[in-house]
């Protein structure tokens, strides 16, 4: 599988099926079993990847701005650069009134959005993000996934993104990557036709994403049969 | 609600008053012994004159100064070592069966060596203290440390935190609770500690004081000694849960 230099590349599975341990292998967080992973680099100074965990992974004792500068100073970038750059991105996932606020005093939303902004502010080569609104309500998530579609219009960063929501696939991706249950497997690359910058609620009224969700759907119908004929499978329906 | 709480208060108000009455009133119809347990008041009268001549204020400045520099001596490499251990395997290997056989014994059965090694000075009680705290910290802070969850950490190698870094600013912080526990618990050990140093192998401090009380029988002085730690406990250990609020701020209420 290759994945193009500012695309916005979306895998989607069930849930189990293995795409947190896939990304944590591209994070260099966990070894293959076998296999490899290759990413060109622009350039030498910036970092290669910057992962958006699925679970809370902001720190509670740090207030959002050091949160959000975490990357940076682990970098040593200029004190200057790094207050330009962290003023930016909370500014854009609108944070700035929470600048001084500590974890716990912010809802499930704001938390991941401090979690998107350290990633963004760390300028990588690609971000990894791993199902960061799972967690959140319908509402919250909308708001979010058209939140981080206008950052991303903005910066154009390579982005991988994974989730195990065929909706937010479609409405979120250039491309779309079909993983299988338990052991996933890639299948099947699908090209969303959808323009950008792209509206999270109307482009849902459009025909064409109807068509998309039930391609996508039997896909992984097909898939699931399939495993289903060969052995029974217990799906593990909770987060992985 | 309010009121229950009150009430509840006033309780523990009134119970040790209570309990100095009682003894008062014992004490001067006779039931008990006041050699062995002499009435509050003449308790009081002595700690009056002690006050008054200086004496308990000199020794009990002696006790927390050794108090102080060996808390400074032990805890801090205690915080090192503890999220040294928390953090790596190998030095959890290399440490742990060190800690393991060094831990239960009783630091009382070590004060002769060291007064051998250090002399009567100031060293020795400072090691004492320094002996006491290093251990609690040391077991709290490396618990700690892998009681953050991993994720944290993760997040430490993925945004390729430094060493320094990922000590100072994921598992120091993540790990001031436990830490701050067994500070709490180092104290407890400390004035311990300090007391027997000061019994055996010192002629000033609050320990000394009431060694001495001992051997000139005046039993109320003792009794001073004996309530002055037990101040001096109360005191620290407020002041520490004070101070626990102030450097834990990601957990301060809003
Ligand atoms: N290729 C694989 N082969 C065997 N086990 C795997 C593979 N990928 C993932 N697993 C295991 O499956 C479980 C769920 O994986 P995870 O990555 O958390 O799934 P997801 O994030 O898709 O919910 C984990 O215990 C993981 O170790
Ligand atoms: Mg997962």
């Amino acid at each position: 599988m290759n994945i193009a230099d500012g695309s916005f590349f979306v895998i989607v599975g069930p849930s189990g099926c293995g795409k947190t341990t896939l990304l944590r292998i591209l994070a260099g967080l966990d070894q293959p079993t076998e296999g490899s992973v290759d990413i060109d680099r622009k350039s030498p100074a910036k970092p290669i990847n910057s992962m958006v965990f699925q679970g809370e992974s902001i720190f509670p004792w740090m207030t959002v701005w050091d949160n959000a500068a975490f990357g940076l100073k682990a970098r040593r970038v200029a004190n200057a650069e790094i207050t330009d750059t962290v003023k930016y991105f909370l500014d854009r996932t609108g944070l700035t009134p929470f600048a001084d606020a500590f974890p716990h005093q912010l809802s499930g939303g704001m938390k991941q959005r401090v979690s998107i902004a350290r990633a963004f502010a760390n300028d990588p080569e690609i971000l990894l993000m791993d199902e960061p609104f799972s967690a959140l309500d319908e509402q919250n998530k909308t708001i979010l996934q058209q939140e981080l579609l206008r950052i991303w219009d903005e910066t154009r960063k390579t982005v991988l993104f994974i989730t195990h929501s065929v909706d937010e696939a479609i409405t979120l991706g250039d491309q779309i990557m079909i993983m299988t249950a338990a052991p996933g497997r890639l299948k099947s690359l699908l090209t969303v036709p959808f323009e950008r910058p792209r509206n999270v609620i109307e482009m849902r009224a459009n025909p064409e994403y109807g068509t998309m969700v039930r391609e996508i759907w039997q896909y992984l119908a097909e898939e699931v049969s399939q495993s289903n004929a060969v052995a029974p499978r217990k799906q593990d329906i909770s987060n992985g | 609600m309010g009121s229950g709480l009150r009430t509840d208060r006033l309780i523990s108000l009134l119970s040790p008053m209570v309990f100095l009455l009682l003894w008062e009133i014992s004490g001067r119809a006779g039931f008990i012994n006041p050699q062995f347990f002499p009435m509050p008041s003449s308790i009081f009268d002595r700690f009056v004159v002690l006050v008054a001549n200086g004496e308990l204020l000199k020794h009990v400045s002696v006790s927390l100064q050794r108090l102080f520099w060996g808390f400074v001596v032990g805890a801090l490499p205690a915080i090192v070592f503890g999220i040294a251990m928390g953090l790596s395997t190998i030095v959890r290997a290399m440490m742990a069966p060190l800690v393991a056989a060094t831990y239960p014994l009783p630091k009382s059965a070590i004060l002769p060596l060291i007064l051998l090694i250090f002399g009567y000075g100031e060293a020795s009680k400072i090691v004492m203290v320094a002996m006491g705290v290093f251990y609690p910290i040391l077991i709290n802070t490396a618990s700690g440390v892998r009681q953050i969850p991993s994720i944290y950490l993760d997040v430490g190698t993925n945004f390729n935190a430094s060493r320094t870094m990922v000590f100072f600013s994921i598992a120091l912080p993540g790990a001031l609770p436990s830490i701050l526990a067994g500070v709490q618990l180092g104290v407890g050990m400390g004035l311990i500690l300090i007391t027997i140093a000061e019994m055996i192998g010192a002629n000033s401090g609050i320990g000394f004081m009431i060694w001495r009380a001992w051997q000139t029988l005046s039993v109320e002085t003792m009794y001073v000694g004996l309530l002055t730690i037990a101040v001096l406990g109360y005191v620290l250990t407020t002041a520490l849960v004070e101070m626990e609020r102030w450097l834990i701020p990601g957990r301060r209420p809003a």
